[in-house]
């Protein structure tokens, strides 16, 4: 084992990049990704039958297939379509298709918004039939008993399930390496590997920092938990 | 052009391979941890906890690449130390069944953990008082009640691992993705083959789910279900 060369300044700063562009990847594409699957979300459970179908497909495609296969589609796929081919070099935003990060997170984005769409419409079809009826009781539109019953009711039930999502997801970035030229935690380690050839030292430290960044992310959604979802939790005494 | 959609074609059966060689490792390490975890003897309970938490912190990809690429390193200079002058060179299969079974056990074990829990406490009570062994009582009463128990959380272990599968092509397997990659490489039109596996990837999953919903229904014949 030969930790120092981990330790070295160059190749700490190596570490250092790889670790702002995958926190950086992470939670743009888990920002974009809520929106998109909020959109979705209400889509699956709203009452127009062929939006219904094709979120429903689009979902059922994104969970049913490898995000490294997505990844290079978008990558890779996307920039032989004569369409786009026309636009990337002055055209924005199709301009960003020549971007390595902008793929990934285009990516990424698609596919979190897959899962955490299914999930979110679960809970809004879960929630309390009483709760509904409450509302529309009280003359609230159908607008109104989304905005201010079901939904903030539905995304504290769905929390438990989306700090899982969100904790896959960040793994999920080290596919970001399989980009050429996008250095992430998982790049960074695999340059540290070829240049000196030390794949224990190299990948043990990648794995450390996912390990601390995991359990970071596990215990702010445990403390986010207790606090929306304290009215949720078993009778203490 | 076609004679790449069918070395895609072949190379699916390596998929199904590496997913079926995986899921096999990662039933046997479910077991052995759903065991340990239950068993109450504090040294197995921390093991089996550390393993699964572990697991879960690290991404698959990183820990293939630290058993291929560390395991060719360690395995050689092993043999250096013994004095020989041989070389190992680590089977990217090999590798790829064992780093994706070992991942998958921990979730197994989880699943496979909660399905005996589930299991009514007077049944084990019941099979002892019977004079059965313990093997024999996991054999008749455990076992049976544990395939419908662990069957919604086995269907979505398999699922993702199967999706897995596609990671083992950047150690260099052979397999679906692989060979698209490469057709696409040499026919510069990557969006067709890479839809392709794809759709060769929605194939499995899809026949996965109406086989494991399929084996849900018979294994859950007879159970009574609440109804409001």
């Amino acid at each position: 084992m030969n930790w120092a060369v981990i330790f070295e300044p160059q190749n700490l700063a190596l570490f250092g990049t790889g670790i702002v562009t995958t926190l950086g990847l992470l939670f743009s594409s888990l920002t974009v990704g809520a929106v998109l699957a909020l959109a979705f979300a209400l889509l699956l459970t709203g009452p127009w039958a062929p939006l219904r179908w094709i979120v429903g497909a689009y979902t059922y495609v994104i969970r049913g297939t490898p995000l490294l296969i997505q990844v290079y589609l978008i990558y890779y796929g996307l920039g032989q379509l004569e369409w786009i081919q026309a636009r990337w070099n002055d055209v924005w935003p199709w301009t960003h298709f020549k971007e390595p990060f902008f793929c990934a997170l285009l990516a990424f984005s698609l596919n979190t918004a897959g899962y955490t769409a299914e999930m979110l419409a679960g809970a809004i079809r879960e929630t309390n039939a009483g709760e509904i009826e409450a509302a529309q009781s009280f003359g609230m539109s159908r607008f109104q008993v989304m905005l201010r019953i079901v939904l903030p009711s539905a995304m504290r039930r769905t929390l438990p399930a989306y700090s899982n999502e969100v904790v896959m997801m960040l793994q999920s970035t080290s596919l970001a390496s399989a980009v050429p030229s996008l250095m992430d935690v998982t790049g960074a380690a695999s340059r540290i590997y070829s240049d000196y050839y030390l794949p224990f030292e190299a990948y043990l430290a990648a794995a450390g920092i996912y390990l601390i960044a995991s359990f970071a992310l596990i215990g702010m959604f445990k403390y986010s938990e207790s606090r929306w979802l304290a009215y949720l939790a078993p009778r203490k005494h | 052009m076609s004679a790449y959609y069918t070395a895609i074609l072949q190379g699916s059966v390596l998929t199904v391979g590496v997913s079926l060689c995986a899921l096999l490792v990662s039933i046997v390490l479910g077991l052995a941890g759903a065991a340990a975890k239950l068993s109450g003897r504090s040294v197995l309970v921390a093991l089996a906890t550390f393993y699964t938490t572990i697991i879960r912190g690290i991404p698959e990809l990183v820990l293939m690449l630290l058993i291929f690429y560390g395991g060719t390193i360690g395995a050689n200079n092993f043999l250096e130390w013994m004095g020989s002058e041989a070389t190992v060179d680590i089977n990217p299969f090999v590798a790829g069944v064992l780093t994706i079974g070992f991942i998958y056990g921990a979730y197994m074990t989880e699943t496979f953990r909660g399905a005996m829990l589930s299991i009514p406490k007077g049944q084990m009570e019941a099979a002892v008082s019977f004079g059965m062994g313990r093997m024999q009582a996991f054999m008749r009463i455990t076992a049976p009640q544990m395939v419908r128990y662990a069957l919604p959380g086995f269907t979505n272990n398999w699922l993702v691992l199967i999706k897995a599968t596609a990671l083992v092509s950047l150690i260099g397997l052979q397999e679906m993705t692989y060979l698209a990659k490469q057709a696409s490489a040499a026919t510069r039109s990557p969006f067709e083959f890479f839809l392709f596996t794809a759709a060769l990837f929605l194939i499995y999953t899809t026949v996965s789910l109406v086989v494991l919903r399929r084996l849900n229904a018979r294994y859950s014949l007879g159970t009574k279900r609440g109804t409001l």
